[in-house]
């Protein structure tokens, strides 16, 4: 004769088995329903922590103008990863469909390193520059964006360099310099002028 | 004084001797010592920068070993051993100090035997190539512009010493493996630079560019281009054009009676050119094309009403920024006007430099980065005529700094104007109504600001 408290036991496990088996066949469905574009996209790594609000200067070519979108991102503590994060944020909404001024699909902010007194580096991919597309204003317009973004975010930015593969290059794409430093004042200027075209 | 003045004529007179060596380790030059009328260097000092080398004295002989290669040398013997092998040493090893010292001809056998690989020795010119090392150049003169300007292109990035003398500019590659063209003679056909040649002698290389008219020199691509042009007449005022950094300053010969190269009241440069094509305007239109065009027509109308005018260039060739601002700075032209054409947007655009902070200006030399600043404000005032004029003809108009070379190299008022298309359709931008209007508007303001750009104020 069974006893009846192992008789109760053993079916209560065989209801849980099935519970879990009902759950994992569920989860497996969901699984394959996942669009297989965004499993092959780039993972950037994960950033924790609160959100904070930050002003993006957008480029937007449709005026030729610069405008400010803010945005509340998780950002990491730290003052480097903070300004890759930034400038990220900034890159991804270039590279969205409905882009006021569109960069080249796989444009990327490789890192961005802060020396004192006040230097910033960017690095960009290649791609970010040989698929750029050509014309003085449409490249100051990047440029105005990016510069203007992390000094206005990250303080005691006064000069930003910015290199293509860890390299220095002559032009973005034939017309805004690249062989210098970017004075951040005189690019705050530059916003001003860009800024305060009527839309 | 004149016992002074004799030792450093007699200093000059002795040249001290010195061997090359180029690897792809290290590139440097040491000291030849003369024993018994035959020339001599420390192997040991030869050795070190290229590997990890130990030595010892062991009586008359002196042992060497080079990562895992053994040498041994006898004083006074004209043999050694190396990996063993005997080599015939064309004069006595000598040990000094404990310093072993090897006849310089035996250079050729005693370093393939330690180092494993080629050495190519220019031994009259005491230059040793460890691999492939060497640095090669090749000289053109272009001649779309006038003057013409010769243009050296160097496989690695150069810094030579330049100095100039009477009908000449002398570039000494020290520390470069420079090696000779195939004819060591390069003639131009040009009277103002005919020709250029190239020599070798005390571990030392060197480039003679000769010239009818003084000339000067300019770096850029990074080391790995000099341009070489007729040098400006000096005129009253002091100021000397920069020059774009990575090279030391041009050295301005004095005045001379030599004719000077044209003023030009107006330097007109259509950007880009040859291979750079700049924008892609439509499948059928360049960039370059546009602005070459539209420089030509605005070369006619500022002549036609008697501004003598420098097109940058004037055919479908290849000029680099540094050689743009380096033109257009020897013209001591009274304004600068860059052209560009883009598909984006409607009308024109004219754009100033944007000038970084700082200025590392000093006397009468210009900071090549900053070259434009003080000219900013008449560049300003005559972008405004420009608009106003542009405006009178309805042609929408903009006015922007930009981040745009060689504006900030330019020393003289400088501006960019950016050609986009009148209207919805990018042909447009070529038509020759369009291009007229444009062309006159800035021959309008440029005429109109004659005096003041003649002022400078």
């Amino acid at each position: 004769m069974i006893p009846r408290h192992l008789k109760i036991g053993v079916t209560l496990m065989l209801l849980v088995a099935l519970g879990m088996g009902i759950y994992v066949w569920h989860m497996r469905g969901r699984a394959q329903l996942t669009e297989p574009s965004a499993q092959g996209a780039p993972v950037a790594p994960p950033v924790s922590g609160p959100t904070e609000q930050v002003t993006l200067y957008v480029a937007d070519d449709g005026p030729g103008a610069i405008r400010t979108q803010p945005a509340n991102l998780p950002l990491p503590s730290g003052r480097q990863e903070h300004a890759e994060e930034l400038l990220r944020a900034l890159i991804a909404i270039y590279l969205n469909k409905d882009s006021p001024h569109p960069l080249p699909p796989g444009s990327e902010i490789r890192s961005v390193y802060l020396a004192d007194p006040g230097l910033a580096v960017i690095d960009t991919n290649s791609v970010f520059t040989e698929q750029h597309r050509s014309g003085i204003l449409v490249e100051e317009l990047t440029i105005a964006s990016l510069v203007e973004t992390l000094s206005a975010n990250v303080q005691g930015i006064s000069r930003v360099k910015i290199l293509v593969d860890g390299r220095t290059r002559e032009t973005l794409a034939g017309h805004a310099d690249l062989s210098g430093f970017y004075d951040a004042t005189a690019v705050h200027l530059l916003v001003a002028q860009l800024y305060s075209r009527k839309e | 004084m004149v016992a002074g003045a004799v030792l450093l004529l007699s200093g000059y007179a002795n040249e001290e001797k010195r061997i090359s060596i180029y690897s792809t380790a290290a590139n440097y030059t040491l000291p030849v010592v003369s024993r018994n009328n035959h020339d001599y260097v420390g192997l040991f000092e030869v050795l070190e920068p290229l590997g990890t080398v130990t030595a010892k004295v062991d009586g008359a002989r002196w042992k060497v070993r080079y990562d895992k290669v053994e040498g041994e040398f006898t004083n006074e013997k004209p043999r050694a051993k190396v990996r063993g092998r005997n080599i015939d040493l064309p004069n006595n090893f000598l040990l000094e100090n404990g310093r072993g010292l090897v006849p310089l001809a035996s250079l050729s056998t005693l370093l393939p035997a330690f180092l494993g690989g080629p050495v190519n020795f220019h031994e009259s010119a005491r230059r040793v190539f460890i691999g492939n090392v060497a640095v090669h150049f090749n000289a053109q003169l272009n001649r779309s512009s006038d003057p013409p300007f010769l243009v050296m292109e160097f496989t690695s990035p150069v810094n030579p010493t330049i100095s100039t003398g009477p009908g000449q500019l002398r570039m000494t590659f020290n520390r470069e493996p420079l090696v000779p063209p195939g004819s060591q003679t390069l003639k131009f056909d040009s009277p103002m630079i005919p020709s250029a040649t190239y020599s070798e002698n005390n571990g030392a290389a060197e480039i003679q560019v000769n010239g009818s008219v003084p000339l000067f020199a300019s770096f850029s691509n990074n080391g790995r281009r000099i341009t070489i042009a007729p040098a400006p007449q000096p005129e009253k005022q002091a100021i000397q054009p920069p020059t774009p950094p990575g090279g030391p300053m041009p050295t301005l010969p004095p005045p001379s009676a030599v004719p000077s190269p044209a003023v030009y009241f107006a330097v007109i440069d259509p950007s880009h050119g040859g291979e750079e094509r700049g924008a892609a305007l439509s499948d059928q239109i360049s960039e370059k094309d546009v602005t070459l065009l539209f420089a030509r027509r605005l070369r006619r109308d500022l002549e036609a009403r008697g501004i003598t005018t420098l097109l940058v260039r004037d055919s479908d060739s290849v000029v680099s920024l540094d050689q743009r601002a380096t033109i257009a700075n020897a013209a001591r032209s009274k304004i600068y006007i860059c052209i560009h054409a883009a598909s984006q947007g409607n009308g024109v655009r004219l754009y100033s430099g944007l000038i970084p902070a700082g200025d590392a200006s000093r006397g009468p030399f210009l900071d090549w980065n900053t070259a434009q600043s003080s000219f900013l404000p008449v560049t300003q005032a005559v972008e405004s005529q420009v608009a106003a004029e542009l405006q009178k003809k309805q042609i929408s108009v903009r006015m922007l700094a930009a981040p745009l070379r060689p504006l900030n190299n330019i020393v003289a008022p400088a501006l960019a104007i950016e050609i986009a298309p009148p209207g919805t359709t990018v042909a447009d931008v070529t038509s020759v109504a369009y291009q007229d209007s444009i062309a006159g508007a800035v021959v309008a303001a440029v005429v109109g600001a004659r005096a003041r750009l003649e002022s400078g104020r």
